[in-house]
């Protein structure tokens, strides 16, 4: 199977001050499926994947060095623009963080501000978001109450289900179940597998087991550095390196 | 004395505690209303006041009260909301924030006799606005601006971050987020604080005494071109508040019935704050579910 390469970094070092949490990632995204980044806390791995969308931005005090390229385009450019940037690679993160409104709105919150008015057309986006991300049944018939009525477990897919109405290329998912219960984590996990046909998905998680379940790839980070990366049944059956087979094999971490 | 024991006693305590701030708080509003509320009629509230003669009332002030109050908000809610946003969502943290920050807790502290001064000294002679509606209601800003910006930063403040982070994910631009996402969000506190500062700049008496001045000119109601010196909308005319006819006719009132008027004026003054607050309350939360969810 060849496809192309959506999103690449290269020799990406990522400094808090004088800290350095990433020390030059090289690592290549091919277009559609999911790729599980694991490792143990503090490995940069949720860092480098809010490299990919520039949230780290938002932190004072980071210097980022290499390159960050999306479909060829440098994510760091001078006159790069941020908001078109996650426009294209949306993120859903640890805590489900619906806004305050009703579920409705939460999901065609970006399309109405980019300007879209037309009833209709935002009616159909959210029963076709709320359907990929597998939430639509439980809350079609409260469309337009609040969406923190409900649990946590579908809270997170609305939130998916929102990232989905912008219609983006890449998904990026912070460690999306770690605050949820086994069965909202699994349900989250079929949504994901739905969608990996249409999206290119990078999800950062802490268990390994939902990695071997879901990913098509996997990395494996340690110390602010890409240990291995293969396919996830080379890393779990047959890993290349002592630490990744430690690591997975429960010895540490 | 065991655990149980200290326990009760603490529990004791703190029930007399708040008990005694219920009580002395029933008491003044019950003195306030019992010995206001009688006095209180259609006459009353509508009719201008007498200097030297029974049976005036306080139409002109409660209006100037509410005008000065309308236009006191006007200025300073805009300015106080820009610097709170600019504060807390943009402002890197160094010392010329700090600064600011620490400018404005002084000011916050400043006696409102003070400001009046400044706003006499300033506004109505060196700017040579006069003794007016404008000049107490910049001195009204000046008394009002850091605390509501305090409060607007702190409304702010309780929206959680990652709100921040899940508008930016969407693709909504920095200004966009706090926009749409964080402002409406945060409505409700703003709006408590809003509130709040309307109560105070209402009943507030010493900041206007030397700004908005001591009397009350008459006002033909049915004038409403703000050019005209007797329209009631005229910025321009000086114009005594509710909060320093109380304080006047106490301090220098020759009327007979100097006693009662004041009386009825707390009471008045008292039950519009109530409502407005009400209103205000009402009015947020109506606010707060059109905005959060359509």
């Amino acid at each position: 199977m060849t496809t192309k390469e959506i999103l690449t970094t290269q020799d990406l070092h990522l400094y808090y001050g004088s800290n350095e949490a990433l020390k030059g990632i090289n690592l290549s995204f091919e277009e559609k499926g999911i790729t599980a980044l694991i490792g143990p806390s503090g490995c940069g791995k949720s860092t480098y994947l809010r490299t990919l969308n520039r949230m780290n931005d938002l932190i004072p005090g980071v210097t980022i060095t290499g390159t960050a390229e999306f479909k060829g385009e440098d994510l760091y450019a001078p006159n790069a623009d941020t908001v078109q940037i996650r426009k294209e690679i949306g993120m859903v993160f640890q805590q489900p963080n619906p806004f305050p409104f009703s579920i409705y709105d939460n999901v065609i919150y970006g399309l109405r501000i980019a300007g879209e008015r037309d009833k209709e057309k935002l009616d159909a986006v959210v029963e076709k978001s709320l359907r990929q991300a597998a939430v639509w049944d439980e809350v079609k018939d409260h469309l337009h109450e609040s969406a923190l009525a409900l649990s946590g477990g579908q809270q997170q897919r609305v939130c998916i289900a929102r990232v989905l109405a912008v219609s983006p290329e890449i998904i990026l998912l912070d460690e999306p179940t770690s605050a949820l219960d086994p069965v909202s984590s699994s349900q989250i996990e079929a949504t994901l597998l739905n969608l990996r046909q249409d999206y290119t998905i990078i999800i950062v998680t802490h268990n390994l087991q939902q990695a071997s379940r879901i990913a098509d790839r996997t990395a494996f980070f340690m110390n602010g550095e890409l240990v291995e990366v293969d396919q996830t049944k080379n890393i779990f059956m047959n890993p290349a390196n002592k630490q990744t087979e430690d690591y997975i094999s429960g010895r540490f971490g | 004395m065991n655990a149980k024991r200290q326990n009760k006693v603490a529990i004791g305590t703190l029930y007399g505690i708040a008990g005694l701030v219920v009580l002395i708080l029933l008491a003044l509003l019950g003195y306030i209303l019992v010995s206001g509320v009688p006095q209180l009629s259609w006459h009353f509230l509508t009719a201008p006041a007498k200097a030297f003669t029974k049976g005036g009332g306080v139409g002109i002030q409660l209006f100037n009260s509410f005008y000065l109050l309308i236009l006191a908000m006007l200025i300073s809610f805009p300015i106080a909301l820009g610097s709170a946003i600019y504060l807390y969502e943009y402002a890197k943290d160094n010392w010329v924030t700090n600064t600011v920050r620490t400018a404005i807790e002084i000011l916050s502290s400043l006696p409102s006799v003070v400001v009046g001064l400044f706003g006499f000294l300033f506004f109505v002679v060196k700017l040579n606005m006069g003794f007016s509606i404008l000049s107490g209601a910049f001195a009204l800003t000046f008394f009002n601006l850091p605390l509501l910006t305090r409060s607007i930063e702190d409304s702010l403040r309780t929206i959680d971050p990652q709100q921040r982070e899940g508008g930016l994910a969407l693709g909504l631009s920095r200004w966009e987020t706090i926009t749409r996402v964080i402002l409406p969000a945060a409505v409700p506190s703003i709006l408590t604080g809003f509130i709040l500062s309307a109560g105070r700049v209402f009943g507030e008496a010493a900041a206007l005494i030397y700004t908005a001045g001591q009397s009350a000119p008459a006002l033909n109601f049915a004038d409403w071109n703000p050019f005209n010196i007797s329209s009631p909308l005229n910025p321009m005319r000086p114009a005594e508040t509710l909060a320093v006819h109380i304080w006047k006719i106490n301090s220098e009132g020759i009327m007979p019935d100097a006693k009662a008027i004041s009386s009825g004026a707390s009471a008045v003054l008292v039950i519009a704050i109530l409502l407005f607050n009400l209103a205000a309350r009402y009015l947020g939360k109506r606010l707060y579910k059109r905005l959060t969810s359509a």
